[in-house]
């Protein structure tokens, strides 16, 4: 049962077949995970640049209301919530999610659990297809008469339910159709993942003995798999509303526009923790081997994430505090919703218990890993204001709430994502990084996003509320003070955004002239570093490993050796 | 905290600024211990040359209780505001207080109307007054609000009342304020709501109660104010009150 992929693939594709491939036979239509892998991560990369296109149009014109925006011209209120709608609704399923879920998941899981594919490699390349359809899908919604959705991500009925109120008959529909899409996409890639992890690990990899990341990936797609049903329940209610004329949500037919709420925050908030696993455990590998330590606390983590995930399918409704659900439905949130702070301090004090003790190299994934943990302890200790249901009375829907959210997702999808590129990037193409590329890049990148969100609190507590395209209206908001302040978080955008073209430049040059990588660069354990750097298709060349401890057995007393593989016999 | 951006202009503003300060020095305490220890151990275990890391498994029972003993202390902070947070939550949002006034708040797109009970202090009669973004109340009156929308979801939001609640076609939300400052402040719609979401700004008005009664005098159209006998026998009532 162990290799049950092995079998039909243990050797490369090119001698099993005896031909070589053409362009798009090797990296549109194969089924190689890796490939696959690739294909998720370039996706999500091309919809992240449309995604920072559009935060960068609305922040511009934040800061400058009413002067044309460069590149875009003058942003109308229809235009300014379609383009926060979008950007928002990209970034989450578009970029965050196949990019720290499906091409990590991809790329990583059968190379560190020692085996040659996926379980269901044409699942695995139809998921991408859909997901593909789905992206093209959101970006033909734009160009459609009367434009792209603008209803917030949220995507709240009536409003999203009634081209009436909304204004987009042909946007709105088509936003709701990507969406589902992306979510089949992430269902079918999801079974792959579950099914590999427990089918096709090496001979000997037990289950304390796979990497913190598999484990982090794989939970994260159950969770995934177990909130999304009402969402797509949800979406086709909503499609059905928007394009039939049935009522799910339509109170004066005796629908009820709550109901949406609750399907699609049910999906929601562990959508954060879906997103949130796969970046944990990227960390966790990095601090690992860059500080020469084991994992501190394996089981500890292990059982704090399955903990952290069972939670979260109970806090949806603190997303719903004031929308008229029971008030007293708050007394059971609120509590659950501050517990979650439990599970997540244990991690993070996991990891400074990683560190203590350690031999730490700052190189550029070890920076970004560093940043993530000291940013994203800024997004959890917001979360308890807006957790607890007496301060989110005031903090709802301000650019508090935004202020946070960003301070959870930027370290998870960007940071996170970083660390992850710069790590894995020798694995994946053969080539090493210039780390002081790499480093120019990654201040460029933390210093400035602190830039961007920091003033978004004080504006969140001084009662600005988001998604608002024209501040200019409201007196008590619009004073000079603030404005300055939006101002700056808009030029501190600009900076974080030249400061990409150093790690676009560095990933294409590294590609092409790079130093040659080696098998394991970093002197990792995990199996992936067995591999040949590509790796080939086929992952082994054949000879699968044979695992003989944990993943993370660094400086192990009475070696000389620092690093300890997972598949080097005992002596 | 929040006093230092906006007044607080209603009864429970205070509770809510209060229980902010509580989590905001809680949080911070914890913030500030956790970075500052991260980055101690960064600056501490940085490579140094023929230096080896050490081989800690946090797997043994003194190593585990390094994790264990900060998480209770977490959990004991989070009962603390658990149990602010209900005292709050329950003061705004379901005690409600028998009321001196009401008021009928109606959102759409893109406009709130709010109605304000006449001259006979009785809202649902004939001497409603209807105003387009001008909310008027009267300052330290208890007021029931009735919170309805015509199409989308909106959001009343009252940065300085700290008072917020989503607007569901379909259903009356009904609840309550105590406004204690005088002056102008801004209404904002807190829910987005289509093209016009950002346009929607209202102003809410407090006046003294000699104020208000002065504007409701003025906006109450002659035919319905009440009539000589009725004001008569209004007055006559109240000094019969007065002297028992």
């Amino acid at each position: 049962m162990a290799n049950t992929a092995s079998a039909t693939a243990s050797v490369g594709h090119d001698e099993e077949h005896g031909h070589s491939e053409s362009f798009w036979s090797k990296y549109c239509f194969s089924t190689d995970h890796k490939i696959i892998g690739f294909q998720y991560l370039f996706t999500g990369m091309a919809m992240g640049v449309i995604g920072g296109f559009f935060s960068y149009v609305f922040r511009m014109h934040l800061a400058f209301p009413g002067s044309s925006v460069p590149f875009f011209g003058v942003v109308s209120p229809a235009a300014y919530n379609s383009l926060v709608t979008n950007h928002g609704t990209i970034m989450i399923f578009w970029v965050a999610m196949p990019v720290l879920v499906a091409a990590l998941g991809n790329f990583l899981i059968p190379l560190m659990i020692g085996c040659d594919d996926m379980v269901f490699p044409k699942i695995n390349r139809l998921s991408y297809q859909v997901f593909l359809i789905s992206a093209i899908v959101l970006i033909c919604s734009f160009f459609v008469p009367q434009g792209g959705f603008g209803g917030a991500w949220t995507s709240y009925p009536p409003l999203s339910s009634n081209p009436q109120y909304n204004g987009t008959p042909f946007g709105a529909p088509m936003w709701l159709i990507a969406v589902t899409l992306e979510i089949i996409a992430f269902l079918l890639g999801g079974i792959n993942f579950i099914t590999t992890l427990m089918n096709a690990r090496a001979k000997g990899m037990r289950l304390y003995d796979i990497p913190m990341v598999v484990w982090m990936i794989v939970i994260a797609s159950i969770l995934f798999m177990a909130s999304v049903g009402p969402l797509v329940a949800g979406s086709v209610m909503l499609l059905f509303d928007q394009t039939l004329g049935t009522t799910f949500f339509d109170p004066a037919a005796g629908g009820d526009p709550v109901l949406w709420q609750h399907l699609f925050w049910f999906f929601g908030h562990p959508e954060v923790y879906v997103v949130l696993l796969p970046a944990m455990g990227v960390v966790a590998e990095i601090i690992c081997t860059f500080s020469r330590k084991k994992l501190f606390g394996y089981k500890m983590i292990l059982y704090s994430s399955i903990g952290l995930g069972i939670l979260s399918f109970f806090v949806w409704a603190h997303h719903q505090f004031i929308s008229g659900v029971d008030p007293r439905a708050t007394y059971l949130f609120t509590t659950t919703t501050l517990l979650i702070s439990i599970p997540v301090a244990i991690m993070l004090f996991a990891f400074i218990g990683t560190l203590w003790g350690g031999s730490i190299r700052f190189t550029t994934p070890m920076l970004f890993a560093l940043a993530f943990i000291a940013e994203f302890l800024i997004g959890g200790v917001t979360g308890i204001w807006l957790g607890s249901s007496g301060t989110d009375i005031y903090l709802h829907d301000t650019y508090f709430v935004l202020a946070h959210f960003h301070y959870t997702f930027v370290p998870i999808a960007i940071i996170g994502t970083f660390a992850a590129i710069y790590y894995w990037f020798p694995k994946m193409f053969g080539k090493m990084l210039s780390e002081r590329w790499g480093k120019i890049h990654f201040w460029g990148t933390v210093i400035p996003f602190n830039g961007i969100f920091l003033p978004l609190f004080i504006l969140g507590a001084a009662g600005q509320h988001r998604r608002i395209a024209g501040y200019t209206a409201y007196p008590d908001l619009y004073t000079e003070n603030f404005q300055d302040l939006r101002v700056f978080a808009t030029s501190s955008l600009i900076v974080l955004i030249l400061f990409q073209i150093p790690f676009f430049v560095n990933f294409i040059v590294s590609l092409k002239r790079g130093k040659k990588a080696g098998n394991n660069p970093w002197k990792a354990n995990t199996l992936e570093w067995v591999a040949t750097s590509p790796a080939p298709h086929g992952n082994f060349g054949g000879n699968l490993p044979e695992v003989y401890r944990g993943p993370y057995e660094y400086s192990v007393e009475g070696r000389e050796e620092d690093y300890w593989p997972q598949n080097e016999p005992s002596k | 905290m929040l006093e230092y951006f906006l007044p607080r202009a209603s009864s429970f503003a205070g509770s809510i600024d209060q229980l902010f300060d509580i989590i905001t020095y809680l949080v911070m305490f914890w913030f500030t211990l956790t970075l500052a220890f991260f980055l101690y151990v960064v600056f501490r275990f940085r490579h140094k040359p023929g230096q080896k890391a050490q081989y800690i498994t946090g797997e043994t029972h003194r190593q585990k209780m390094a994790v264990e003993v900060p998480h209770y202390l977490i959990l004991l902070c989070d009962l603390v505001i658990l149990g602010y947070t209900f005292v709050v939550w329950h003061e705004v949002k379901i005690d409600m207080p028998e009321p001196d006034a009401e008021v009928r708040v109606v959102s759409q797109q893109w406009a709130w109307t709010f109605y304000h009970a006449g001259m006979d202090g009785e809202l649902g009669t004939e001497d409603d007054i209807a105003t387009i973004n001008e909310l008027h109340l009267k300052k330290d009156a208890q007021y029931t609000y009735h919170l309805e929308s015509l199409d989308v979801m909106h959001s009343f939001s009252i940065p300085v009342f700290r008072l917020k609640q989503d607007a569901v076609p379909g259903r009356i939300i009904r609840g309550h304020f105590q406004p204690i400052l005088e002056g102008e402040w801004d209404i904002q719609c807190a829910e987005m709501c289509g093209y016009g979401h950002g346009f929607m700004p209202a102003r809410v008005i407090i006046s003294s109660a000699e104020e208000y009664d002065a504007w409701v005098a003025e906006n109450t159209p002659d035919h319905l104010k009440p009539d000589t006998a009725y004001a008569q026998n209004e007055s006559e009532k109240k000094e019969a009150s007065n002297n028992g």
